[in-house]
């Protein structure tokens, strides 16, 4: 009984040697060759696999960094830490002041303050909703709420919260899935420093804005008045923050604008 | 002559609910304050609009004339005052149009008169009066009828085909223009077949309107138009249902009813280019049929385009009760409204308001492949998987697997037990398709 | 125009009309409605099954229900779909669960089993409508698998008249012939004794025929029209629900009438199998296999026609699909039965069959309207 032990352990062991041997010799004989940077970049890059870059998948933006096609910054997700181990790696001279873009949703119109002018029954998606009756509420340019953004981040970043999709600043990596997902182009990329913003997306007319949102731009131009110029850009009935020039947090106090329309995001 | 019911395909059968209004004679609506036309009603290019605020136009004055080969004019429906507007569009969104605000007088424009030379009008003169009439399909797609008066000159047309099937339950509008106005779409449907030069004339309708079918035999022959039953079947009225129904022929994929030597058009649109040609009168107003179980008095009416919702149902007595869903056009592929400012347009066939009970509450269960759908589809496609793919974004796969065939008759989704809004998913699908193609 | 009539004409409410996709009317079925005419359907065999088996067909029938209801309940929460479970869909698995076991079956069997069938052969995969398998069947596949005693021994029925052929070699025991010896028939509430275990007719023909000592006699006493009433009637041994084949017959009927279910699937499924056995029938001679009459009504063919073949889920969807899907396994079945290493293969066929249905569904798809028939090319 013993020796019949003996004997299977001692086989098993040499088995696995002669096997092991013959792959490894197999290996180095067909070894194809790697740049070895590429494994060290990949183990900077997130792993996300968001696509922000571009690419499919981190891995083969890692190929691209290497192989020169590609700059370690256009990976929207990486902290400036990593871009710069992996221009360490690379011996490439990055610019140190790359601002983190992150994603806004330019409507502030949740159930309590826009108005929905009838029910909707149908797909819980906004592509398929804005096919029906153009979305059934009442501005034609708000957030349908329907979370179509929120499904399509990888980062759990948008929440919908009272039927208003809502960026959560610090959980978004800047990516960019969730921009074309949304039917209204509501969502926009700001510089992550810049925390104000004028939430409203409509160009209709102030008090045809005002019929059906509580909470839109009516273009009074309070905020224009008190910022410097070219801070707030007036297009028509919507103020808009200019994100290459932001005016100071402070002018949400000081413009009081009459709808809470240009809010702060660091605030609440 | 023998009695012959057609066939395709799959299809469904809801009830009809036509007694509501198939026995009410069509009543003219009385002039109104205001008229809201809206720009667009056709599919093509928007028209060119022609007015600014406060001119003066007479009834029938263009106000926005044709504009590309796949375009249609828009005409006053009363003379007043021009004020441009934006307003709420069967489709939700904010569309331009013109109000306008009637001076009472309702005059004619000069060039609407009645033209006794007609008959010895050629085919090119005839077309031309088509094309500024702005008669665009009546039955529902709004397809300017001059572009299908036009096929190109390889495609052979030698079938006309006039659609009475009305194969949309509640709908009684061609019914009743059968019925009263038989004399006006037959004489519209030679005037067609002389434009397209077409011998072989034929009006389907279901055989569920078998006076109909009596009244317009009694004279079809003098027009030498031949009147074919039809089953009762939805969607029978669909142009490449009725096609196959008639000729044995189908339309290829991805054509169009000319590809099968083929032009079809709704009765109402026949009425309205008899009008056109003999008198000149240019598409201002339709019949329409204001039903539903929750309208006091159910009936059919010639309402002016432009007439608001408000005002069609006021004249219909209001609401009994608040419905669950106010519908332009039939119950399976009518558009459902949530604004009162809508107006009738050129191919509003129906207002239909539908009780709770009725109306079909779509759900988000998952497929249970059934087949149910597959059965009902009078394509021949596979609605239940096609949604699946569609709602996991798989829209290539969609497209090779013939969504772009779907007619969006609802079929699927009236007959699906895990009601699934499959109708949403097709049209979701084909949009992104085509934004694929671009 | 008159301003006074205005005042009492009521218009509708904008704000509380519901907006959605055409068609606005639907013909008001539902999957829940299905699931409840499928359970109506089954209702005659499960009555017949209790009155032949009593009270502990009860048992077992009221064991799988709760169970599959219970699993579906939790698994169903636990993946996020918290009313999957009121569909009807598990009652259904469990009632067929049931239905496939036999009366004196344990009851931590059946929990088992159902525990498979619900769990492993539909929630893992997604719940209704994505399970690529029967999932009754899933469960029954893994209880012969893991029991395979237990799952081929069967108790007689109430009423089993101990002088039938088929049966009465089952009753050898003398001192159970003993205890059951003056009755006419079992009481209900005990109509299971222990050791008293009969075979299924499938299996007293099948059995000698696969160890090649099957006689003419043999196969002339199973059918002749005393027993072919027993089995039409359900006095045989076997599963709960597989035995009385007019109840099922009534239920198969009942749900193509409703038109739950499409005649072609058990049409071509059952004539399969009618014509396989007429031909193995007679092309032995001595005939050492029964005909077609005694292969459609015995054994869980009808039960598997009718109720499992055409579970929507996980069988093809047009005409000419279900139609290969029938044939399919009804050949399956039979070459199982004949040459195979279980007396029963309607479960194994129907299983196999479910695993081709994708490819079925995508060779057989409907030309659509206007698409000229090209060979498929893909890209």
């Amino acid at each position: 009984m013993l020796d019949l032990v003996i004997l299977s352990a001692v086989l098993v062991v040499c088995m696995g040697i002669v096997l092991g041997l013959t792959i490894g010799i197999v290996a180095k004989v067909f070894e194809v060759k790697q740049d070895e940077r590429i494994e060290l970049v990949e183990e900077e890059l997130p792993g996300a696999n968001c696509g922000g870059c571009g690419f499919a998948g981190c891995s083969d933006f890692a190929k691209a960094i290497v192989g020169g096609t590609a700059t370690p910054d256009q990976c929207p997700v990486c902290a400036e830490e990593s871009v710069e181990k992996i221009s360490k790696i690379l011996g490439l001279e990055t610019e140190p002041n790359k601002v983190k873009k992150v994603a806004v949703v330019l409507c502030g119109g949740d159930k309590n303050n826009a108005k929905f002018e009838a029910g909707y029954n149908g797909i819980n998606d906004c592509k398929s909703a804005v096919l029906i009756g153009s979305g059934v509420k009442g501005c034609k340019y708000g957030c349908l709420g329907l979370g179509t953004c929120a499904r399509a981040c990888p980062f759990n970043a948008i929440e919908i919260k009272n039927g208003l999709a809502v960026v959560h600043p610090e959980l978004c990596v800047g990516c960019g899935k969730c921009i074309e997902t949304c039917p209204r182009n509501l969502i926009k990329f700001v510089p992550e420093t810049v925390r104000i913003h004028v939430f409203c997306n409509s160009p209709e007319k102030g008090p045809a804005k005002k019929k059906v949102c509580s909470v839109a731009c009516i273009g009074c131009r309070k905020c224009w008045k008190n910022a410097e110029e070219n801070q707030i850009i007036m297009k028509g009935f919507l103020a808009r923050v200019n994100y290459d020039f932001p005016p100071p947090p402070e002018i949400v106090e000081a413009a009081g604008c009459p709808t809470g329309c240009l809010r702060r995001t660091d605030g609440d | 002559m023998p009695v012959t019911v057609r066939l395709f395909r799959g299809g469904v059968h809801p009830k009809e609910g036509k007694e509501l209004s198939c026995s009410e004679p069509i009543r003219t609506a009385p002039l109104l304050d205001k008229y809201t036309v809206i720009l667009h009603q056709h599919i093509g290019a928007p028209p060119k609009l022609l007015v600014k605020n406060k001119d003066k136009v007479r009834k029938g004055q263009v106000i926005a004339e044709k504009a590309g080969f796949v375009s249609a004019s828009v005409h006053s429906p009363t003379s007043g005052t021009v004020k441009l507007v934006n307003c709420h569009g069967p489709a939700g969104s904010h569309t331009p149009a013109v109000e306008i605000t009637s001076d009472g007088k309702d005059e004619w424009d000069d060039y609407v008169k009645s033209d006794p030379d007609w008959e010895q009008l050629d085919s090119n003169e005839c077309r031309k009066r088509v094309e500024q009439a702005g008669i665009v399909g009546m039955g529902g797609a709004a397809f300017p009828t001059s572009v299908k008066l036009s096929p190109p000159a390889d495609k052979k047309i030698d079938n006309l085909i006039l659609n009475g099937a009305e194969c949309e339950p509640f709908l009684t509008a061609d019914h009743r223009l059968m019925l009263e106005e038989g004399e006006k779409i037959l004489t519209g449907a030679s005037i067609l077949g002389r434009i397209l030069g077409v011998d072989k004339i034929s009006i389907g309708i279901e055989n569920n309107k078998q006076d109909a079918i009596d009244k317009l035999r009694e004279t079809a022959s003098k027009y030498s138009v031949e009147v074919i039953p039809l089953r009762v079947m939805y969607p029978q009225g669909a142009e490449k249902q009725l096609i196959f129904a008639i000729t044995g022929r189908e339309v290829p994929s991805g054509g169009l009813p000319m590809d099968a030597g083929c032009v079809v058009q709704n009765v109402g649109t026949a009425a309205a280019v008899a009008d056109a040609v003999r008198e000149r009168k240019p598409l201002i107003e339709r019949v329409t049929t204001v039903t539903g179980k929750p309208v006091c008095n159910p009936g059919n009416w010639k309402f002016r385009i432009g007439t608001p919702l408000s005002k069609v149902l006021e004249l219909a007595g209001g609401i009994k009760k608040q419905p669950a869903k106010m519908l332009l056009g039939g119950p399976m592929m009518g558009m459902a409204q949530y604004s009162l400012e809508v107006t009738i347009m050129k191919n509003a066939s129906g207002v239909l308001l539908l009780d709770e009970d009725e109306i079909a509450q779509f759900g988000s269960q998952p497929c249970i492949r059934c087949g149910r759908c597959v059965e009902a589809c009078p394509m021949s496609l596979m609605p239940g998987t096609l949604s699946q793919m569609i709602e996991s974004e798989k829209f290539d796969l969609a497209e090779y697997t013939n969504v772009m065939d779907c007619i969006e008759c609802g079929s699927c989704a009236y007959v699906c037990p895990a009601l699934r809004p499959l109708v949403q998913h097709m049209k979701r699908g084909k949009a992104e398709v085509i934004a694929n193609r671009k | 125009m008159a301003e006074g009539k205005k005042t009492d004409i009521k218009l509708p409410d904008p704000s509380k009309l519901i907006v959605s996709s055409s068609p606005h009317l639907h013909n008001g079925s539902s999957v829940r409605k299905i699931m409840w005419l499928v359970i109506l359907a089954l209702m005659p065999s499960c009555i017949m099954g209790v009155y032949y088996f009593g009270f502990a067909a009860f048992r077992v029938l009221a064991v799988c229900v709760i169970s599959s209801l219970i699993f579906e309940y939790i698994f169903a929460r636990m993946m996020g779909r918290n009313n999957d479970w009121k569909d009807g869909s598990a009652i259904i698995t469990g009632l067929l669960m049931g239905m496939l076991l036999s009366a004196g079956m344990p009851w931590w069997v059946c929990v088992i089993g159902c525990f498979i069938a619900i769990v492993f052969g539909k929630q893992v995969y997604g719940g209704i409508g994505f399970n690529p398998f029967n999932p009754a069947c899933v469960g029954r596949i893994a209880l012969i698998i893991a029991f395979p005693k237990m799952m081929t021994t069967w108790v007689p029925t109430r009423f089993m008249d101990k002088s039938f052929f088929v049966f009465d070699k089952s009753l050898l025991s003398p001192e159970k012939i003993e205890q059951i010896k003056g009755m006419s028939h079992l009481p209900f509430f005990h109509s299971v004794i222990d050791g008293v275990t009969c075979a299924t007719p499938l299996g007293v023909v099948q059995t000698p025929f696969k160890l090649g000592t099957a006689t003419e006699q043999l196969v002339g006493t199973v059918t002749d029209w005393q027993h072919v009433w027993q089995y039409a009637i359900g006095n045989i041994g076997g599963c709960i629900g597989e035995t009385s084949a007019i109840a099922l017959i009534i239920g198969g009927i009942f749900l193509i009438a409703m038109k739950v279910i499409k005649w072609y699937i058990p049409v071509s499924y059952i004539g399969t199998v009618a014509v396989f056995s007429t031909i193995v029938h007679f092309s032995m001679s001595p005939p050492a296999l029964p005909g077609m009459v005694y292969q459609v009504l015995t054994g869980g063919l009808l039960i598997g026609a009718f109720f499992m073949a055409t579970d929507m889920v996980t069988t093809p969807m047009t005409c000419k699909g279900g139609i290969i899907f029938g044939v399919g396994c009804g050949i399956i079945t039979c070459v199982i039965r004949n040459w195979g290493g279980y007396p029963e293969g309607v479960m194994f066929s129907i299983v196999l069959m479910n695993a081709l249905t994708p490819l079925i569904d995508r060779v057989t798809a409907n030309r659509p309207f206007g698409k000229k028939q090209t060979s498929k090319t893909e890209a």
